[in-house]
């Protein structure tokens, strides 16, 4: 065949395609309902992964005539250093407790007007004026939850309440990518205050973990509940929401706060400095503490909710707030620390320590 | 000075401005602030210290440069061994074959790398295809543990730079004489002779290039043994990533990418040495 007839039935392809891509646009094109008006401003927020029903934002972006741009992070310490250099160009953020009172005194938050979160009369006083932001004046708590271990009871073959299975080196486990958390458990495990600032005490804790880093298979950035799922591990330190995620999908999974003690964590809404829609990112916040959409967001990820007027509604699933892993009885409730912001010459000492551990377990 | 001389000095100014901006500018904050003290939680104190590396002397570190190092040159020994039959038998394909043939070694690069490699830990996972697959077949009795060990980090790199072997390795091969085999073979060499004696010298650039390109990616590489390494399979890649996005020690981060960055030097100095005088570049003979 000679070349010019080649090209012909290149062309001819060419041509078949074009119409076949464009000819159920165009269908569709004449059936669709007319459009919504185009949105007028983009939010951006920067969350945990999977830590909201998809469904809250869309409502929200409807609401407000609005389009969000959503970006997650896998760690507090990820956050910070994406922040830390310059806002970026985030409207709302998601930071833990003591990463709340270290972003305040390095001024990265945007003070909240008040006035515009109306809503913040549904908090349980027990979550109002806490001390990683006295008076709420930085940041509004979005979910809280404790970091305890996740397992498979069905090859552990028992339900378990103490931390010192976690180092038992016939059981492969995985901790979390993040430093405070990983070294506080570690120094709850060994009776001692996750908040302290005793260089001798973190050592211990730096010691113990690299003492029994024979069954430590991963450093999990926030993805231990999966291991744990796939069969890669059989105990995961994780946070509770999370492991009750696939829990749902997988039986043999269960939680524990283990008897010595655990850490309670909040997670906040705040504006960084910089953000580009001061406004609407008090309404998103604002519309965040609306009971019903506290209610959904917290029944789909199975966090507790620090919304009282949720609770009160029963808009929380009853299996949920029953749950004594997710609403802890008063008695556990006693036993759970919240991490503190500590001065910069001790977070360095967490920071030396949690490098030797990685170091020193990354070399087995 | 003719004026195409002005021409060609003219359009250098703008990669000598992209370089200067983006490459030497950052290269030089890095060493900069490989020499600055480090003050806790990303922030650094403008005072000169030499702490920073003499925080690398302790052993672990080494260790794992060693084992980095180490990694990557397996990797490239594995890259070369497979890649250059599989050269070889491309440049040996008659015309329509030997194009679709590299178009089968350039594909995989249309989809991302992360997602290539996380289809990895579904084929190596405790509950992945050949765990299934070797249970079935009851030839083990108990998962076996692929997933999360330096095992697997060799392997995801060696599937990930492979294709950085073959292609300049093809590109070498595609002009050799193969007349010159016919030829020794005339003369009365063996096979094993043929390739020392004919084939490896006179493909040394394509072998060099390959090597480079595999190594040099492999020895820094953070993101496959982020994936498939676990806790256990530090490179020293994760270390420089850790330290910048993670514990936030920016100097002692830029200290190890220093010590890092001689370290890749060197291979690439020895090389551009193997040349011929004068022309560092050629060194086919």
């Amino acid at each position: 065949m000679a070349i010019k007839s080649w090209w012909r039935w290149w062309w001819l392809g060419l041509l078949t395609l074009g119409l076949a891509a464009w000819l159920p646009l165009g269908c569709t094109g004449l059936n669709s309902p007319p459009t919504p008006p185009a949105p007028t401003a983009t939010l951006s927020i920067y969350n945990w992964a999977t830590y909201i029903d998809p469904q809250a934002l869309s409502e929200f972006e409807k609401r407000f005539n609005v389009r969000i741009k959503y970006d997650t992070f896998d760690s507090p310490d990820t956050l910070y250093a994406k922040l830390k250099p310059g806002n970026p160009g985030y409207d709302v953020i998601f930071p833990s407790d003591y990463l709340v009172t270290r972003m305040i005194n390095e001024g990265m938050l945007l003070p909240l007007d008040q006035a515009q979160i109306p809503n913040q009369v549904n908090l349980s006083d027990q979550f109002r004026n806490p001390a990683y932001d006295p008076g709420n004046r930085y940041s509004m708590p979005y979910q809280w939850g404790t970091q305890g271990i996740g397992y498979n009871k069905k090859k552990i073959g028992r339900a378990i309440d103490s931390w010192e299975v976690m180092f038992d080196p016939q059981y492969r486990v995985s901790w979390q990518e993040e430093s405070r958390a990983t070294l506080g458990a570690v120094l709850i495990a060994l009776g001692l205050d996750p908040n302290t600032t005793e260089a001798s005490e973190i050592n211990r804790a730096r010691d113990w973990l690299i003492q029994h880093k024979g069954n430590i298979i991963a450093f999990a950035p926030d993805t231990g509940e999966e291991l744990l799922n796939q069969g890669e591990v059989v105990l995961a330190f994780e946070n509770s929401g999370d492991v009750f995620q696939v829990m749902a999908e997988n039986p043999d999974i269960a939680y524990s706060i283990p008897k010595q003690g655990a850490i309670l964590w909040v997670d906040t809404m705040a504006i960084p400095k910089g953000a580009p829609q001061v406004e609407l990112a008090h309404k998103f916040i604002n519309y965040l503490l609306e009971p019903q959409v506290a209610a959904q967001i917290s029944n789909y990820t199975r966090y507790a909710t620090p919304n009282q007027t949720a609770i009160q509604d029963k808009l929380i699933r009853a299996e949920d707030l029953n749950n004594p892993a997710i609403y802890p009885p008063p008695g556990v409730m006693r036993k759970l620390y919240i991490l503190k912001n500590l001065p910069a010459p001790t977070l360095k000492l967490y920071e030396a320590a949690w490098n030797a551990v990685k170091l020193k377990v990354g070399k087995a | 000075m003719n004026r195409s001389w002005w021409v060609w000095r003219g359009l250098l100014v703008i990669p000598v401005l992209w370089l200067g901006i983006f490459f030497v500018l950052p290269l030089g904050l890095l060493v900069v602030y490989s020499f600055l003290t480090h003050q806790g939680y990303g922030n650094v104190l403008w005072q000169w210290t030499g702490e920073n590396y003499a925080r690398l002397l302790n052993p672990t570190y080494g260790e794992i440069l060693l084992r980095s190092v180490g990694l990557a040159l397996g990797t490239t020994l594995v890259c070369l061994v497979l890649g250059y039959p599989l050269a070889l038998w491309l440049v040996t394909q008659p015309r329509p074959w030997r194009t679709i043939f590299l178009l089968l070694v350039i594909i995989p690069f249309w989809t991302n790398f992360l997602v290539r490699t996380y289809a990895w830990m579904v084929l190596l996972g405790q509950r992945g295809v050949i765990n299934s697959i070797l249970l079935g077949l009851n030839i083990i009795s108990e998962p076996l543990n692929l997933l999360f060990t330096p095992f697997a980090v060799w392997i995801g790199l060696v599937y990930g730079y492979l294709p950085f072997m073959i292609l300049p390795l093809y590109s070498t091969l595609e002009k050799f004489d193969f007349n010159l085999v016919l030829a020794a073979q005339d003369l009365g060499a063996n096979f094993w002779q043929i390739l020392y004696r004919v084939l490896i010298p006179l493909s040394m650039r394509g072998i060099g290039v390959g090597c480079l390109l595999v190594f040099i990616p492999a020895v820094g590489a953070f993101v496959t043994p982020d994936i498939l390494g676990g806790a256990r399979s530090l490179l020293v890649g994760n270390l420089v990533q850790n330290q910048f996005l993670k514990t936030l020690d920016w100097p002692l981060g830029a200290a190890l990418s220093v010590v890092l960055m001689l370290l890749i030097l060197l291979p690439i100095l020895l090389y551009l040495r193997l040349g011929e005088p004068g022309n560092p570049m050629n060194f086919s003979s």
